[in-house]
């Protein structure tokens, strides 16, 4: 099928080229031919869910803004993007910005929204500039600012900066960072379509999420939900990296056979190895093993079934020469490095997860280890204000249950041998 | 030393104060505008940044400390960070950082004496389909190997600039 998001066509991220083909028709449409509420039932009926990984229906999200606020709205687009193995907005910044930014300003008339922030990891400096530069065309072109194409409705869109901190990606936790906060999340209630950003109602989308909407507006809710699974419709950005031939960003339907992705697309395993495991969507989704990944689909409901989900559609494949420990203890390291330190359990139980896989890596492991891993990890899990604890603890839980043997390889018991002036030692 | 912005970034703090309802808000931004400037962010450059946006001093310390990207310690003319997560070291990220650090003959964290490279082992730069991966300042370098490596620190040991 024709990709929505990442066409084919040369040029496209110049306003000039997109206008040719079609660009701004949707935001037209929404302006001139849609009520506000024709908007959100139109992308409540699409089915479309949201790309940043939790998968919410974004036509209810949008709902839950008040029609009518004394306050002002806020939009907030995620383009934090740091889970490991995502770099799927970063082609959209690059190659089409422009859908993203009618996106957006559909979003914000639905919404009755003045204000757009787009949060952009700090390490993206070329993108954020790419961005930018769109940006000031369609000022230029009055698509944004004041009475835009000559209507009532005003809007500005606004980039904001992050500056290397994973935890930013989480919606509350992003909205404390534009405030100019430390990057702490929130505890909710109050939700943020209630109190988001300076107490004020806001909705936070990811960047893949926006993008969608132009089409969905121009080719009308139903149609889109019928492209791909019925339950999770849409095409997918699906990012694969690892031991594959060709990584990349692909955009294909959702439901698209992930052996597809890896064979057909990413040009199959290097050196054509076997596949140990994948991980389907970002370093925080429960990996799969070599025998669940054949046959498997790749959307939200169809990686439920098997115990995993789809997160950021980031695959990481790994191949059978890869240690397992050392994949795990690589993502502990980098959850221990970004957790923000509020909560107790997740500051503390990364810090002790990484010693004790750590220990386990160069050797030194004790039997009780792989217990007491996943014991500090469930004690993590649902006990964060955050979902960085779930995600935290989900890799761990998970790897262990599924390559367990792996582990248990370089746990060697040995009876530690005392030598004889340490056995008087010991006795005084 | 008498520290100030210079006109042009303060014509952009004011026009980006302009982005926010609360000018508080505009504190990081501000930050980026300090460290571009200077380099890095030091406690003299934070007390400025107080007055300039009304935030005790404190409160922008705390900030600083939060984000790895804001330094409070001067690095060198040109930030290696190499990506050393999933993605990078399933393709060999290690073995670049270690070519590195044997190269410039520093570890990750440490600056070379005459102050032109400092070295990093970072999370992911969310260029995992062209890993291995590094930043050097705002740019990146992808799909990395030891003879890019050499060319890339080649080139930038003649750099005048800062721009790599």
């Amino acid at each position: 099928m024709e990709p929505l998001i990442l066409k084919n066509i040369p040029d496209y991220h110049k306003l000039d080229v997109y206008l040719k083909n079609g660009g701004y028709e949707a935001l037209n449409k929404a302006l001139f031919k849609m009520k506000t509420d024709e908007i959100i039932e139109e992308v409540k009926k699409s089915g479309l869910r949201g790309r940043g990984g939790a998968c919410f229906p974004t036509g209810l999200k949008w709902s839950f803004m008040p029609k009518k606020s004394d306050k002002p709205c806020y939009l907030c687009c995620n383009g934090d993007e740091a889970e490991p193995g995502t770099f799927k907005d970063r082609q959209i910044f690059e190659f089409n910005p422009h859908q993203f930014i009618e996106g957006t300003l559909i979003a914000c008339y639905a919404m009755n929204i003045k204000t757009a922030y787009v949060y952009i990891r700090g390490e993206y400096h070329k993108w954020q500039e790419l961005l930018q530069t769109a940006i000031n065309d369609a000022y230029e072109q009055k698509l944004i600012g004041k009475n835009i194409l000559g209507s009532n409705f005003s809007t500005d869109i606004f980039i904001h900066s992050g500056a290397g901190a994973y935890i930013c990606g989480e919606e509350s936790a992003l909205m404390n960072s534009i405030e100019g906060k430390r990057g702490y999340p929130r505890v909710r209630p109050p939700f943020p379509a209630a109190f988001g950003l300076w107490g004020c109602p806001t909705t936070i989308n990811n960047i893949e999420t926006i993008a969608n909407i132009p089409p969905i507006i121009e080719h009308g809710g139903e149609w889109y939900s019928g492209i791909g699974e019925p339950k999770h419709p849409g095409t997918l950005l699906f990012g694969i990296s690892g031991h594959v031939n060709k990584p990349g960003v692909y955009e294909l339907p959702t439901g698209t056979l992930l052996t597809d992705i890896i064979y057909k697309y990413a040009g199959g395993v290097t050196n054509n190895k076997k596949i140990k495991m994948v991980i389907p969507g970002g370093s925080s989704m429960p990996p799969l093993i070599a025998e669940e990944v054949v046959g498997l689909k790749m959307d939200q409901e169809s990686l439920k079934a098997v115990g995993s989900s789809i997160g950021t559609a980031g695959i990481i494949v790994m191949n059978e020469d890869a240690d397992i420990v050392k994949v795990l203890l690589r993502i502990t390291q980098f959850y221990y490095h970004e957790s923000c330190g509020q909560c107790t359990p997740c500051r503390e139980g990364c810090g002790w997860m990484l010693k004790i896989l750590r220990r386990i890596d160069e050797g030194s492991g004790r039997k009780e280890d792989l217990d007491l891993l996943v014991d500090i990890a469930n004690n993590i899990e649902g006990n964060t204000i955050c979902a960085f604890g779930d995600a935290v603890a989900w890799p761990v839980k998970y790897t262990l249950k599924k390559f367990i043997s792996e582990f248990q390889k370089k746990i060697v018991i040995t009876k530690p041998e005392l030598l004889p002036q340490n056995i008087v030692h010991s006795l005084r | 030393m008498d520290i100030k912005f210079s006109e042009d970034n303060l014509k952009k703090l004011e026009a980006i104060k302009e982005h926010y309802p609360v000018s508080s808000a505009a504190l990081m931004p501000a930050l980026w505008l300090v460290q571009k400037q200077f380099g890095w962010i030091s406690e003299d450059t934070m007390k400025y940044i107080s007055k300039l946006l009304d935030i005790p001093s404190e409160q922008i310390y705390g900030v600083v400390k939060f984000y790895t990207m804001l330094n409070s310690v001067p690095k060198g003319k040109f930030h290696l960070e190499v990506c050393t997560n999933i993605s990078c070291m399933l393709r060999g990220s290690y073995d670049i950082l270690k070519y590195i650090s044997e190269k410039l003959n520093i570890s990750s964290g440490e600056t070379t004496p005459d102050g032109m490279f400092t070295l990093n082992e970072v999370e992911c730069l969310g260029s995992c389909g062209t890993a291995p991966a590094m930043q050097v300042n705002d740019h990146y370098e992808e799909n990395l190997n030891k003879e890019k490596i050499d060319k890339i620190i080649e080139s930038l040991s003649m750099k005048t600039d800062k721009n790599p």
